[in-house]
């Protein structure tokens, strides 16, 4: 299964990536083997199974609407690249 | 229906609305922080919604409760197996890259409610409603170079609820949202506070020419968060594709920005791309298969909905449906008269003083009814005061005015301002024949049969007696004594 250079080129525009084109060569033969692998799967005959989005035999866990401690405004803030005394900081977004 | 004439070809709008309404919990919808609106920024956050590694999201059973309660509420059907969606994408306001929604099996599927247009009533459907995770807050502005974001919102509670493409015209998007939030607020699943962006929503529209059945090409508008931007951006958005249809272009499909500001859409066009959600299955939350026992609980649980209460404020309290209608368009309001009619109050005379005066010293203030200084009994005891003659009809403005005001009771107000109405004959039969022998020249002519003058007379025994003088005693005695 041959990925198409467009297919790449989007993949890496919605994973913000910017690849030269060697790159581009490269991720692009590792990407199609790795589907080639996952398409073995399409060898067997699942006609009667019910696709299974979970593996865990559990259903319906939920909590009680009970507010817990947040973090310390600073504690939240201190894993970020940029921030200010109150917010995270990101460089500016154009609306 | 509205069609839009334009030459020989009609047009009509076809529109569906998704509508995110923010759900009433006391906390987020995966983790235990608080969703109090307006608190310090990031003050509200915790590992798991600002998504760190490592964390697992564990559902509010209160969001999803309210999330079946809706369901029900607008003819849903509840569905037997439900699970969350991975919908993935970069902005600044999404921490973990992607917003833990529903995709293909969501709560709630094929409802419907009904909305009243014109007298005319039509039922509109519902697709789906589904519960997601809001995103956070971007700052632009006072910025700088830079932008900020605040996290306090991201992992609020939403419930998405999604129309059939039934609405065709934008009064009917209109009512149909309004009617919307009516149900949410009778429900108590949301406050339906529209500034703070508890209530929002995005229009699908497109046009065709009446008589097709093929949809149009459709524009997706986002950034609606007002009635009037619902009904302005339609609107403007039916003359641009109707334009562009007739000078021979094609709708391309896109998403919209409406700009309140200058009153027109624009294209987000070049945003597109990003717009490949990759949906998958939530992997760190397990299915929902909800119990049958907790529907039945939450189907009895339910109150009495606008529509129904409309028809019984018709039927057990005899009111106009266009009372009975505004009556019920806002529970609390809906209460106040039922409070009213309870204590004794006559169910007319009631309606007509709440959607006159108090509805006008309402809306003079700007408080809600929840906010009303003034309590159903005292309309009643007033009420009372005017029914045994104590004060007359125009007095009880004054005195009603007073109640808001000062929150004292009609009686304590009209003893200290002394508007105890004057019922004496005796003491009106003065006054009316100083009035008559003041103004010799007006009651001649009555007297030559220039009738329309006794509202001249009456207005003179009003203006004497500062309105306290009982009318009918009046109108009797000048009769009387005009003609004498």
């Amino acid at each position: 299964m041959k990925i198409s250079m467009e297919e790449i080129e989007h993949i890496a525009v919605l994973a913000r990536l910017s690849l030269s084109g060697e790159e581009k060569e490269v991720f692009g033969l590792q990407l199609s083997s790795i589907l080639d692998y996952i398409e073995k799967l399409n060898e067997l005959d699942t006609s009667d199974t019910e696709p299974t989005s979970h593996v865990l035999l559990l259903n319906n866990i939920v909590r009680d609407d009970i507010p817990r401690d947040s973090l310390p405004r600073e504690e939240a803030l201190k894993n970020a690249p940029a921030h200010t005394d109150k917010f995270y900081r990101v460089p500016k977004i154009i609306e | 229906m509205a069609n839009e004439e334009t030459g020989l070809m009609k047009y009509e709008a076809v529109i569906g609305l998704e509508v995110h309404a923010q759900m009433r919990t006391d906390t987020k919808i995966f983790c235990g922080c608080s969703t109090l609106f307006g608190s310090e920024p990031n003050s509200q956050t915790c590992p798991v919604c600002i998504g760190m590694p490592g964390v697992l999201p564990v559902l509010n059973k209160k969001a999803l409760g309210f999330a079946i309660r809706t369901g029900l509420a607008t003819d849903c059907t509840i569905s037997p197996y439900s699970r969350f969606a991975r919908k993935n994408y970069f902005y600044p306001d999404l921490p973990k890259g992607y917003q833990i929604s529903q995709y293909e099996l969501p709560i709630c599927e094929h409802g419907q409610i009904e909305i009243l247009v014109d007298g005319q009533a039509g039922k509109i459907g519902i697709t789906r409603i589904h519960m997601e995770e809001d995103a956070g807050k971007n700052i632009h502005e006072g910025t700088g170079d830079f932008s900020f974001v605040d996290l306090n919102r991201a992992g609020v509670p939403l419930m998405e609820i999604v129309s059939e493409p039934d609405l065709r015209s934008p009064q009917e998007a209109v009512a149909y949202m309004k009617k919307l939030r009516t149900i949410l607020i009778y429900l108590g699943v949301c406050d339906g506070n529209m500034e703070q962006g508890s209530l929002r929503c995005d229009a699908n529209i497109s046009v065709r020419p009446v008589g097709r059945q093929e949809f149009g090409v459709k524009v997706e508008i986002k950034n609606l968060n007002s009635f009037r931007f619902v009904e302005k951006a339609l609107e403007y958005e039916i003359k641009r594709q109707r334009k562009v249809i007739e000078e021979g272009g094609k709708i391309i499909q896109e998403t919209r920005l409406w700009d309140s500001g200058s009153g027109v859409t624009e294209s987000m066009r070049g945003k597109e791309e990003a717009h490949d959600y990759r949906y998958f299955p939530e992997p760190d939350l397990v299915p929902m298969t909800v119990d049958p026992a907790w529907i039945n609980e939450i189907q009895s649980s339910l109150p009495e909905l606008p529509d129904a209460k409309r028809e019984r404020f018709v039927s057990e309290y005899g009111l106009p449906e266009a009372d009975a209608d505004l009556l019920t368009s806002e529970k609390p309001l809906s209460e106040w008269f039922e409070d009213a009619v309870k204590t004794g109050g006559g169910p007319k005379t009631v309606a007509n003083w709440i959607m006159g005066d108090l509805m006008k010293l309402l809306n003079a203030e700007n408080k809600t009814i929840e906010e009303c200084p003034l309590q159903p009994h005292q309309l009643v005891d007033m009420l009372k005061l005017v029914e045994n003659g104590t004060i007359s009809g125009k007095i009880a403005k004054t005195v009603f005015e007073e109640i808001f005001r000062t929150g004292k009771n009609a009686g304590a107000i009209i003893q200290e301002q002394g508007l105890v109405q004057i019922s004496d004959a005796g003491e009106i039969e003065k006054i009316v024949d100083e009035i008559i022998a003041n103004h010799a020249k007006e009651a001649e002519r009555f007297k030559a049969g220039e009738e329309k003058l006794m509202g001249f007379f009456v207005g003179q025994v009003m203006k004497l007696t500062k309105g306290k003088a009982n009318p009918q005693v009046v109108n009797e005695l000048l009769k009387k004594n005009l003609l004498s």
